[in-house]
């Protein structure tokens, strides 16, 4: 009764085997590497680049160990990281602005493992080192941000098909115009009706006025701050990849949050700095009719605000923004004519339209071209216009130095933030305590297992060195399957690898103890395995599945580091119903199932002097 | 190797009473202690900035909490961490400096003052993600404590699964009411562990129970009492040795872990050793109050039975 059919040790015996492979990448370490990809879509990377970039290396003397080329970079090996940071630098001045240039770590394992898609589990932050953020999208920012859009956009409606008003403003969340009269609010309705889908009209009259409040429709709020994530997520995308990092995690988290994850990032000070920044660009008219002086007293004209020119003095801006940084497609430093630092940009179709426009309507008026950081507005410069400019192609020159201008370039290239954001979490680990994690984590686990081995093989003699290589088989499904779902390893998810241990002993336990039991109550050694597994099942499965159930509440409600453990703990209840049932039983059958046994060796049992069950 | 054989089943129920008095007693404390002291709850959810620097030499504490008052952080806890060379630094949430900028001037500060000080990790936490975490903390709790009560009720009956979850609550007020008492710190790794004992600690219930049904059915004449201090005996050398095997890790977490895992195997310990005791001599007493019986657990096998028997 004790034997399994042939299928079932093949299928134990295959996973036992695919445990080992997947398993198995995990041990060869890595070694650091380059990594190149491309950044625009017309730069490749291709057997050509490789070449060169092999000859440069050549040329420098240093010596690489090995070189990936794929569609979507060029990784090369280094033996060493001096020699990495060395190549690094060369390399990035070799390539040119078109291509990342990023400090990577590569797994050592056998080229024909990575092939079969058996990959090293990927490290976490907390065990290689790196920065983690959580940035929340000011939504209110991100709100007022296009309201003021609108208004503008109104405005020029209204003159367009020529409907006079009194004025337009923005009241917290609704934009009011006031009218003249009935006649052209009604005009203007109908107008702004066609052209504006998004927003909610709503006619009123205060103080003998006739008033149209205007509101953004609530499917077209949502809309806005999703694309406003959307958008922050992809302008985030672009700065980390100015910043060169390899592997970088940039997501979603919730309605408002984005997570992102730098691996390996050392100067976290100039990371956060480059995410945190939220520069744009705004193109509006400088007020020269206004009065300066009584600006600088207190009273700013409505409709404009007081500024300071970057090294010149101040002056009074106009509040209407005439073109955002997000018509920008292009920024690089630069000099001007005059040999002074400065940046030039190039505008999409529609900011090329409107600039063209601007400057043709303006001509010898003093336009300022702010530069917004954080709260923070600066006028970079004011110029006269001289001409029409079109082309999309403009120049700013201010009083910068070739430094700031190439900050400039990279924060307006990197593109603007549709929404402010706010870092509301930030993890950063050094490498040397991400390394001494690894080891603690893996000692844990290791002198944990060892203790429990030595215990249960001493408790149980055979039957327990059986239990002991069940739960060995165990860890090694639970590696191997974190490996295939190539899941992030962290500290926590390395304890929650040592409580399965201790956790997954408890099934084994319970067989044996049902096997003694069995025994004690007079079973003959075969029929005392077979009720032993048979028996201990219920409870097996019922403990199990309690542990199961805390585990997925950790899953569903936990955050970052709880859920690395709750997703190891989930994952090894399952390997232990496999490896302590059916592992140890076929090891078992294989070893006691086909012959007679005199005694289950399961270690020297107390019998009782007499039965307990005579009730 | 047997450590447990006993002749007579141990009459846990007996003790029931000494032993409610007891936990009563202890649980009454643990409520008092986060009553008037409250847990020292870590960054994780007050909100806040926690440092870890290095330095290749002893550190002076004093010289760095004066560096720290001088940049206008006065109120910033400066403390040792594992070696007399690392120290960890606690800074409040501020309102005026949002985002991370906090740890950058700090840093800076200390860097002028010895270049060779490392740092080691960094960890901000906002004040609204801080009450999101605790709250998603607390969801957690229910949600695993219904789901508990939820499968037990369906798996043996509503008795079993409410007599497991107090002894299980038992476990984790103790826990907390440890955490408050000696003040240690609160971070999200313990509350992760508490929820794993929440977990854990029902597989001992589940087990008693699972022998009580079946005592049921195999001791037919047997009282409730003896069938449970039966079931509880039968069970006893299973429950010492898988949570002396579970323990033997949770040492080897204690001993290896380092900082970063000692709050956690430290909750695990007082919930292994409460778990042991709750599950025998909580849960069972609880069963037999609220009036368990035969008919509970082995209504659907009956039937069958009085057909073949006729």
């Amino acid at each position: 009764m004790n034997r399994y059919p042939l299928w079932k040790y093949i299928v134990i015996a295959v996973s036992i085997l695919l445990g080992l492979l997947y398993t198995l990448p995990n041990f060869f370490g890595e070694s650091p590497a380059v990594q190149i990809s491309p950044l625009r879509t017309d730069a490749r990377t291709d057997a050509a680049l490789l070449q060169r970039l092999e000859q440069v290396l050549n040329q420098q003397n240093l010596p690489y160990s090995g070189t990936i080329l794929e569609a979507t970079g060029i990784k090369i090996r280094f033996a060493d990281t001096d020699t990495q940071i060395k190549a690094k630098d060369i390399l990035s001045s070799e390539v040119g602005s078109d291509y990342v240039v990023a400090l990577n770590l590569l797994p050592n394992s056998p080229q024909w493992m990575r092939h079969i898609g058996a990959l090293p589990m990927y490290l976490g932050l907390d065990l290689r080192g790196g920065v983690h953020f959580m940035l929340q999208v000011d939504m209110e920012g991100a709100l007022t941000k296009s309201l003021d859009r609108f208004s503008a956009d109104l405005r020029s409606t209204l003159r367009e098909q020529r409907i006079p008003s009194a004025g337009i403003e923005r009241d917290r969340s609704k934009i009011v115009i006031r009218f003249r009269d009935e006649q052209a609010r009604e005009k203007a309705i109908t107008e702004f009706g066609k052209a504006f889908e998004d927003l909610a009209f709503q006619s009123g009259d205060a103080g003998g006025e006739a008033r149209l409040t205007i509101s953004i429709k609530p499917e077209a709020l949502v809309r806005m701050q999703n694309t406003a994530v959307q958008r922050n997520i992809t302008t985030l995308r672009n700065r980390v990849n100015e910043l060169g990092v390899a592997e970088p995690i940039i997501q979603q988290a919730g309605a408002d949050r984005v997570i992102v994850q730098l691996p390996g990032v050392q100067d976290t000070a100039k990371a956060k700095d480059i995410l945190g920044r939220t520069a744009t660009l705004e193109v509006r008219m400088v007020d020269e009719e206004g009065d300066i002086d009584a600006a600088l007293r207190g009273s700013v004209p409505p409709g404009t605000e007081l500024f300071t020119e970057r090294g010149g003095g101040p002056l009074l801006v106009k509040k209407q923004i005439l073109l955002t940084g997000d018509r920008i497609t292009d920024a690089q430093p630069g000099f001007d004519q005059d040999h002074q630092p400065a940046v030039h940009l190039t505008l999409d179709n529609n900011g090329s339209r409107i600039f063209k426009q601007l400057t043709r309507n303006n001509v010898g008026k003093r336009m300022a071209i702010l530069l917004v950081e954080k709260n923070l507005t600066e006028v970079v410069t004011a110029p006269v216009i001289r001409e029409e400019i079109g082309g999309g192609r403009v120049q700013i020159s201010g009083k910068m130095s070739s430094i700031e201008a190439r900050d400039v370039a990279l924060l307006l290239r990197a593109g603007a933030l549709a929404a402010p954001m706010e870092i509301v979490e930030e993890r950063t680990i050094g490498p040397s305590l991400g390394a001494e994690n690894i080891s603690k984590g893996f000692n844990s686990t290791l002198f944990g297992f060892l203790a429990v081995a030595t215990f249960i093989m001493a408790y149980y003699s055979a039957i327990g060195v059986i239990s002991v290589v069940a739960l060995a088989v165990n860890l090694l499904f639970l590696i191997g399957l974190l490996s295939i779902l190539q899941a992030t390893l962290t500290l926590p998810g390395m304890a929650g690898m040592a409580l399965t241990v201790g956790m997954a002993i408890d099934a084994n336990v319970l067989i044996n103890e049902r096997i003694r039991d069995e025994i004690r109550h007079g079973a003959s050694p075969q029929a005392a395995i077979h009720a032993g597994y048979e028996r201990a099942w219920d409870a097996i499965i019922d403990t199990n599945l309690t542990t199961l159930l805390a585990g997925l509440g950790l899953m569903i409600f936990g955050s970052g580091p709880i859920k690395g453990f709750a997703i190891v703990l989930c994952l090894g209840i399952l390997t232990t119903l496999f490896s302590a049932v059916t592992v140890s039983r076929a090891m078992v059958n294989l070893l006691y199932g086909n012959r007679k046994l005199a005694r289950v060796p399961i270690g020297t049992i107390k019998m009782p002097k007499k039965s307990n069950h005579k009730y | 190797m047997d450590f447990f054989r006993f002749e007579r089943d141990i009459p846990f129920t007996r003790w029931g009473k000494l032993s409610m008095t007891f936990s009563l007693i202890i649980s009454i404390l643990a409520i008092y202690s986060l009553v008037t002291k409250g847990l020292n709850l870590a960054v994780d959810f007050t909100g806040g900035t926690v440092m870890e620097i290095s330095y290749q030499q002893p550190a002076d504490l004093n010289k760095t909490r004066k560096i720290l008052a001088d940049i206008g952080m006065p109120d910033a806890i400066v403390q040792n961490f594992g070696t007399s060379r690392d120290v960890m630094i606690r800074l409040p949430a501020k309102a005026e400096h949002t985002g991370g900028n906090l740890s950058e001037a700090v840093i800076a500060a200390l860097k002028k003052d010895d270049p060779s000080v490392e740092m080691r990790r960094v960890e901000f936490v906002g004040p609204q993600v801080g009450d999101e975490l605790l709250e998603n903390g607390l969801l957690a709790m229910l949600f695993v404590s219904m789901g508990i009560v939820a499968y037990l009720a369906f798996r043996f009956e509503w008795k079993f699964g409410v007599s497991c979850i107090v002894a299980n609550l038992h476990d984790v007020l103790i826990i907390l009411g440890c955490f408050s008492f000696f003040q240690w710190e609160f971070d999200l790794t313990v509350l992760a562990a508490v929820l794993a004992i929440l977990g854990y600690s029902v597989n001992e219930s589940v087990v008693i129970s699972d022998r009580v049904r079946e005592n049921f059915r195999k001791l037919r004449k047997a009282d409730v009492t003896r069938v449970i201090n039966n079931a509880i005996t039968e069970t006893m050398s299973r429950t010492i040795i898988t949570h002396g095997s579970t323990q033997l890790v949770v040492v080897s977490m204690l001993l290896f872990g380092g900082e970063a895992l000692h709050n956690f195997a430290l909750a695990l310990t007082i919930g292994i050793l409460f778990g042991i005791y709750s599950s025998i001599m909580i849960a069972s007493p609880i069963l037999i109050l609220l009036g368990a019986k035969r008919e509970d657990l082995v209504k659907i096998e009956r039937k069958p039975q009085e057909e073949a028997v006729p």
